[in-house]
């Protein structure tokens, strides 16, 4: 088997040890980096995240954001998760309007109690929930209708086209858990600390982004 | 606005969100082990090996508590942080002797998912929003021992061997607007005597509080896990009735299930080359 190598955006916050290790049990070589000639270099990119949307989007913005670019433009794989899936859509509405990278349709919103409802939805959203496909992906394959993931946000995507959208997730309202156009995919949930179901996604992306690479 | 737990998570609006069974181990030394806190320590493995095996059995979470932490060299127990999160994809929190931003950055560094404080976060009130504005409040654990007195509940701190006078229910609420994320309560009146957890101070704090409850101290009967969660608990802390082998998780899952709870039941085959590893 070929080396699988995978490079994780240091956006600069958050813990990337996690994600980090789950690459590694499943065999992956990876690198944490936030250079931009080795963002460039990567032909399979992880930009994990957890807090806020705006200090990773101001982190990104300029030489890294670019290099992801043209990373993706020579053919890269990226799989973002939690607010490294947020960073992907068009903006993010937490603590004022953020432009996102716009490499997923959508925007990303804060979950509330339903309309009509006397409830107050505790936030974060934390816990495990039920993941729902929408379409037959690779990323999904042997993933079960129903199967739990691990959430942990107060925001969530919306506004996303059936085109793009892969699994929903339901939390005070139906949001996109799993998204995807082309080359690039995301999470809202912790693929890393899912168990066996967030272990089978991260592998089916390395499969995904080194099956179809000449060579990484 | 709060709503009572009890309705929140057993409501539509939380979707599928399942209550969580979460094992706890106490380590000593890098080695867990069980006894009544400080007396009899008796030990029964690694923490990695004991704590995958419990990710493999469906556990949701785990708690690792170094109930000998201020006894030792803080270092010390970063290796076995480190090597339960090369083993383990559930969250996990550390908890025992964290007191200040440096100790929690170091155990999440090391893997840990939360933190978890009790004794510090009672002498300095602080340590919690710093905690919360520094990792978020999904990272912090507010640990409370709390034991029956006229009227209500007191708090004890220092493994439920110091009154501190303060009102335990009071005490909660004020950690939850410093920025706790979760609370993890133990009735120290029923904590290792398996005749069922102190439904009432569930209820009080469950009623109350913004944040999910982890119910603890108590549990010997199946009967029991289904009461605490009617009572509003978001999950269920156990030691004893896992360690003795007494239930497996299954059991106690399929049990709740049966009984209206939404449980995580485990639904996709290991990775190719994982299992090797574990």
């Amino acid at each position: 088997m070929s080396s699988r190598q995978v490079t994780v955006v240091d956006a600069g916050v958050g813990n990337l040890g996690n994600v980090r290790r789950a690459l590694e049990a499943l065999g992956a070589e990876v690198a944490l980096s936030r250079d931009p000639e080795q963002l460039r270099r990567s032909r399979c990119l992880v930009l994990p995240g957890v807090g806020a949307f705006r200090p990773p989007r101001e982190a990104l913005r300029g030489a890294p954001e670019q290099a992801l670019r043209e990373a993706l433009e020579a053919g890269a794989w990226l799989l973002g998760i939690c607010v490294g899936y947020q960073l992907l859509f068009e903006a993010g509405e937490e603590h004022g309007t953020t432009d996102g990278l716009g490499w997923l349709p959508g925007r990303v919103t804060r979950l509330a109690s339903p309309a009509q409802s006397d409830l107050a939805l505790p936030l974060p959203h934390i816990g495990w929930n039920r993941l729902e496909p929408r379409a037959d992906h690779p990323l999904l394959a042997g993933i079960a209708p129903g199967s739990f993931v691990y959430f942990v946000h107060s925001y969530a995507p919306e506004g996303v086209p059936e085109d793009a959208l892969l699994a929903s997730a339901f939390y005070g309202r139906p949001f996109a858990a799993v998204a995807a156009r082309g080359r690039v995919a995301g999470t809202q949930f912790h693929p890393e600390k899912s168990d066996r179901v967030g272990l089978k996604l991260l592998a089916n992306f390395l499969e995904m982004a080194h099956g179809s690479a000449a060579s990484a | 606005m709060i709503s009572p737990a009890a309705t929140v998570w057993s409501s539509p609006a939380v979707g599928g969100l399942a209550r969580r069974i979460i094992p706890c181990l106490d380590v000593a030394g890098g080695r867990v082990v069980k006894g009544v806190r400080f007396a009899d320590l008796e030990e029964l493995g690694d923490p990695a090996t004991e704590a995958a095996r419990y990710a493999r059995e469906g556990a949701d979470e785990l708690v690792l508590l170094d109930v000998a932490a201020s006894h030792e060299g803080r270092s010390a127990r970063l290796d076995w942080v480190e090597s339960t999160a090369r083993q383990v994809f559930i969250p996990f929190t550390v908890g025992g002797g964290v007191a200040s931003v440096a100790d929690a950055r170091a155990l999440l560094l090391a893997g840990a998912d939360k933190v978890g404080v009790n004794s510090a976060a009672v002498a300095r009130p602080e340590l919690l929003s710093e905690l919360a504005e520094t990792f978020g409040a999904q990272c912090v654990v507010l640990s409370v021992d709390a034991r029956r007195r006229a009227g209500g509940w007191t708090l004890l701190t220092h493994g439920g061997r110091r009154e501190t006078g303060l009102d335990a229910l009071e005490w909660m609420a004020e950690g939850c607007r410093r920025g706790a994320g979760e609370i993890l309560l133990t009735s120290i009146d029923a904590d290792g005597t398996e005749s069922g957890y102190d439904l009432e101070l569930l209820r009080a704090a469950c009623g109350r509080l913004p944040v999910p409850v982890i119910a603890s101290g108590g549990a010997g009967r199946l009967e029991h896990l289904a009461a605490a969660l009617e009572a509003g608990a978001a999950a269920l802390l156990a030691a004893s009735i896992f360690h003795r082998h007494q239930f497996s998780i299954a059991e106690v899952k399929s049990f709740l299930e049966s009984r209206g709870f939404a449980m995580r039941t485990e639904t996709a085959e290991p990775p190719a080359g994982l299992e090797a590893r574990q």
